[in-house]
């Protein structure tokens, strides 16, 4: 009786893997470098959320533009898919609508394709977090 | 706060962050990723400066 009780409270290796399958590239979207910090993965997730946020704040401060769901142009939805990528800074900048502005020099060009790599860049994250989750890679 | 970067220098950030990133999640150990964030850092910015070097040769 007691055997099958904490049978019960277990959890199978095959189920862990599948929540965290689910939950280590939500959190890696959300954060970037997120889902390989909560598999302990400290120095590849910190280095990850380095990289991703820098380049991405960098681009803001280059006065680069962020891309809306709404653009119309093929151009401008494909700048939101790799916005996007960028998950939480993506959100949080248009909370505080940030990176409006009309481009207006070279500089700022560069900032908007830093934006949308950071966030590229996190989509290759988030499948590296889902590879190491299902066992794929340690 | 506004940043403003020149070419080249936006191109080497760029190119430092991209390798960071593309050593850690396109291979599997330690030493791997290292050689090839390197790898990858090298090759951009030998792209930028061979890319540099052509359009300098073009205009002429």
């Amino acid at each position: 009786m007691a055997d099958s009780t904490t049978e019960k409270t277990k959890t199978s290796p095959a189920e862990t893997v599948s929540l965290m399958a689910v939950v280590a590239p939500a959190v890696g979207w959300l954060i970037p470098g997120g889902g390989h910090l909560i598999q302990k993965r400290w120095i590849r997730g910190a280095l990850l959320f380095v990289s991703i946020v820098t380049l991405f704040l960098l681009g803001l401060a280059m006065q680069g533009r962020i891309y809306k769901a709404n653009g119309g142009d093929i151009l401008d939805i494909l700048g939101f898919v790799g916005n996007v990528g960028a998950g939480g800074l993506y959100i949080m900048t248009l909370a505080l609508d940030w990176g409006q502005v009309a481009i207006a020099f070279a500089t700022a060009d560069y900032g908007t394709k830093f934006m949308i790599v950071a966030g590229l860049l996190n989509f290759i994250s988030i499948a590296d977090a889902y590879h190491i989750a299902i066992g794929k890679k340690q | 706060m506004t940043i403003t970067l020149n070419h080249f220098s936006a191109a080497a950030v760029f190119a430092l962050f991209a390798s960071i990133v593309f050593g850690i999640t396109h291979r599997e150990t330690t030493r791997e990723m290292v050689r090839y964030g390197l790898y990858c850092f090298v090759m951009f910015l030998g792209g930028v400066l061979l890319a540099g070097w052509a359009m300098w040769i073009l205009r002429r």
